[in-house]
């Protein structure tokens, strides 16, 4: 290399520094001791004591286990298709030209942008069993009102509910993006050929949006696998356990009940899940994904 | 090569020496420099938190004059964060040398030997069964600070409006459940009775029924028994019957406070630290020692104050736990402010908390104390309560019969104790 390229590298990782020193020390560091942590048990107290690969085992064996990845699918099933289906109707609606687009685009982006624990806490009260507005709605409407979070059944669903909408302005905005990036002359085109409106949204808008409705579903996957403060706001995994997610589970463990070592192995399982469904998604993306 | 070093390392060093810099400025639980010629004592606590710090710098104060070699240190912290602060603070070696635990704490913290042992105490000025309570194997590990009890509350206003007679001490399950049948009034809201359905009032009522939480060895649960169902049978037909369901609001923070202080409530059972909380309501009302069954069996909470057994300074550590739990001017900071209540064998210096105001009979406070029941404790006591209150929640909403509830709680506390 020359002596100018080396003059310049190390610049360059001068420059890098203050994004490498956090990643480094609050993810990198924090992998690896979780992963040696992982293969111990420890109550975060006594010295650790080295039980290989027990956790794993033990966590795999496990009927919570199963109960914690079932509840966060279950999520996972009833977000993903929420918050798309939303975002996507939102991102066609607010593309049309029409009076205060502006302000309504950031009216439905606005809750991307709040605390989670702000907007949670405003669910909650709203979904209030007795007391709440959906109930007495639902109530003078004469339609059936919900336990919400007071009910097995519909403690999932109320965490689902509240996420999609959280969530709905960030689809929005990214399946916009891809909306305005779609060539006039294509859908010209269409038209020119004789293709209806309906036409037209299912053969060229829809596919050429394709690379957008992928992104979106990659990332929402993987955060709904890691969805937590919701939960832990609106239900804490109750009532009996009936929406405990993995994460929830994770923090029950290390600062609850003092197994820091299965939490670790836990958080481990999850990051194997997570990037197996991901690896999964990229290698499909073939198949339907169309690039313009 | 040289030029790589200089134009490489040189910014590279700089800049992790100045994060590193950043870094060492230390957690806020770093004591600081000692004085010379002192020692410090870091206290950490929850019990001051929320208006008693100032109660608690009059003891540190008290004690310093009498001890001018030793400084303590206070940090308080809320409840709701103190135990995981607690547990890292004790993991990462920057705990206080003298801290404050729950009785359901302790034995989770004597048994990962975070503890040191404290010699020659002097018991005479503790209740025994108190400090009994702070014993490990037979050696002292911790000095009680305080205790509370719950009692039952009533609206003297509801009862006489359903012309319906007070509670005594006397009173059984089965008075309580017919008063609380006749002082239910849904139309109005008027509900007769609130008492959680969960683990805290379990114990105590399966107590009550004359039954056992855990085998005397602790290896195994005894809670599945015919005064187990008992006990959970009649917390279970409260709800909805004479006291609101989940579903219906119970169980969210202040939801029976505020019933109660709405005068929408007869009966609560509850801790009397909400003595303070109730001075201005508008209707009359008073306590009674809790309704047995079988027998009486009132629930009692114990604070106590334990030196780490990391401290360099276990000696000055003990002396100011023994002053913050056996001194006579934390008797008078607690009694001065209905702060829980001092562990004193000397019933005659909390004589002033008879007359200190609303509820009229105080005395009820010191008479459930001739049968009380501590939580049952175990290693992995957080796991238990959780297992329990998801078995009771699901028998109280119906989901389960309370037989098979009780089943399978039992099943998962002994897998905890396996």
């Amino acid at each position: 290399m020359s002596r100018r390229g080396w003059r310049n590298r190390g610049w360059v990782l001068f420059f890098l520094l203050p994004s490498a020193i956090p990643l480094v020390l609050f993810t990198a560091v924090p992998m690896v001791s979780s992963a040696w942590v992982s293969l111990n048990r420890w109550n975060l107290i006594s010295p650790m004591q080295w039980v290989g690969v027990d956790n794993y085992t033990h966590l795999l064996s496990d009927p919570a286990t199963r109960d914690v990845f079932a509840h966060t699918l279950v999520y996972c099933a009833g977000y993903l298709p929420l918050v798309f289906a939303g975002g996507l109707g939102l991102a066609l609606l607010l593309n049309q030209r029409m009076p205060g687009r502006a302000f309504f685009r950031a009216a439905y982006f606005l809750p991307v942008v709040t605390s989670w624990v702000v907007v949670a806490l405003v669910w909650k009260w709203l979904l209030n069993p007795s007391s709440g507005l959906v109930n007495s709605l639902l109530g003078a409407l004469g339609a059936p009102q919900p336990g919400w979070w007071t009910d097995p059944a519909w403690a999932l669903p109320a965490v689902i509910l509240a996420s999609a909408w959280k969530d709905l302005g960030f689809v929005m905005v990214i399946m916009l993006a891809g909306l305005q990036a779609i060539p006039q002359d294509v859908l010209e085109a269409a038209r020119t050929d004789g293709a209806g409106a309906w036409q037209r949204f299912w053969r060229v808008t829809l596919p050429l949006l394709s690379p957008s409705t992928f992104f979106v579903v990659v990332i929402s996957l993987i955060n709904g696998f890691q969805v937590f403060d919701q939960v832990y706001v609106m239900t804490g995994g109750g009532p009996s356990g009936s929406s405990q997610v993995v994460v929830g589970q994770i923090y029950d463990l290390t600062f609850r009940y003092g197994r820091a070592g299965e939490a670790s192995a836990l958080s481990w399982i999850l990051f194997a899940v997570i990037l197996l469904i991901t690896a999964v998604q990229v290698r499909g993306q073939r198949r339907w994904v169309h690039y313009a | 090569m040289r030029s790589f070093v200089r134009r490489t390392a040189v910014p590279v060093v700089a800049a992790l020496a100045l994060a590193l810099a950043a870094c060492s400025q230390g957690s806020a639980t770093r004591s600081d420099e000692p004085v010379a010629g002192k020692t410090t004592v870091r206290y950490m606590n929850f019990s001051a938190n929320d208006g008693h710090e100032k109660d608690l710098d009059a003891i540190k104060t008290a004690f310093e004059s009498a001890n001018p070699d030793i400084t303590v240190q206070i940090e308080t912290l809320p409840y709701a964060d103190y135990f995981t602060k607690l547990q890292t603070a004790v993991a990462g070696g920057t705990a206080g040398d003298a801290f404050e635990l729950n009785y359901e704490n302790f034995v989770t913290y004597t048994a990962n030997g975070s503890l040191a042992e404290l010699k020659g105490v002097d018991a005479a000025p503790y209740k025994p069964s108190l400090l009994d309570a702070f014993k490990a194997d037979g050696k002292q590990y911790g000095l009680p600070a305080s205790f509370s009890n719950v009692v039952l509350f009533y609206n003297k206003d509801l009862f006489a409006a359903a012309g319906v007679a007070p509670p005594t001490a006397s009173w059984t399950w089965a008075d309580e459940q017919a008063a609380a049948t006749k002082l239910t009034n849904k139309g109005n809201g008027v509900w007769g009775d609130y008492q959680p359905i969960s683990f805290f009032e379990f114990y105590k009522t399966l107590d009550q029924a004359g039954g056992e939480f855990l085998a005397p060895d602790k290896k195994s649960s005894t809670f599945n028994s015919d005064a187990g169902r008992k006990a959970a049978e009649f917390l279970v037909a409260k709800a909805g019957k004479t006291m609101p369901t989940e579903a219906q609001g119970a169980g969210t923070p202040d939801f029976d406070s505020k019933l109660f202080k709405d005068g929408k409530l007869a009966m609560w059972h509850s801790g009397i630290w909400m003595f303070s909380g109730l001075a201005d309501a508008k209707f009359d009302w008073d306590i009674a020692v809790e309704p047995g069954d079988t027998k009486k069996a009132s629930a009692m909470f114990t604070n106590g104050a334990v030196v780490s057994a990391a401290s360099k300074n276990q000696a000055a550590a003990q002396k100011w736990v023994t002053f913050l739990t056996s001194s006579d001017d934390m008797v008078k900071a607690r009694l001065a402010t209905s702060w829980e209540l001092p562990p004193v064998a000397d019933t005659g210096k909390v004589d002033s908390y008879l007359t200190a105001g609303k509820p009229a009979n105080r005395q009820a406070v010191f008479d459930s104390l001739d049968a009380t029941v501590l939580p049952p404790v175990i290693e992995r006591q957080q796991e238990m309560q959780d297992a329990v209150n998801k078995e009771l929640s699901a028998a109280a909403a119906g989901r389960k019969d309370v037989a098979t509830a009780l089943a399978d709680a039992q099943k998962a506390v002994d897998k905890l104790l396996a």
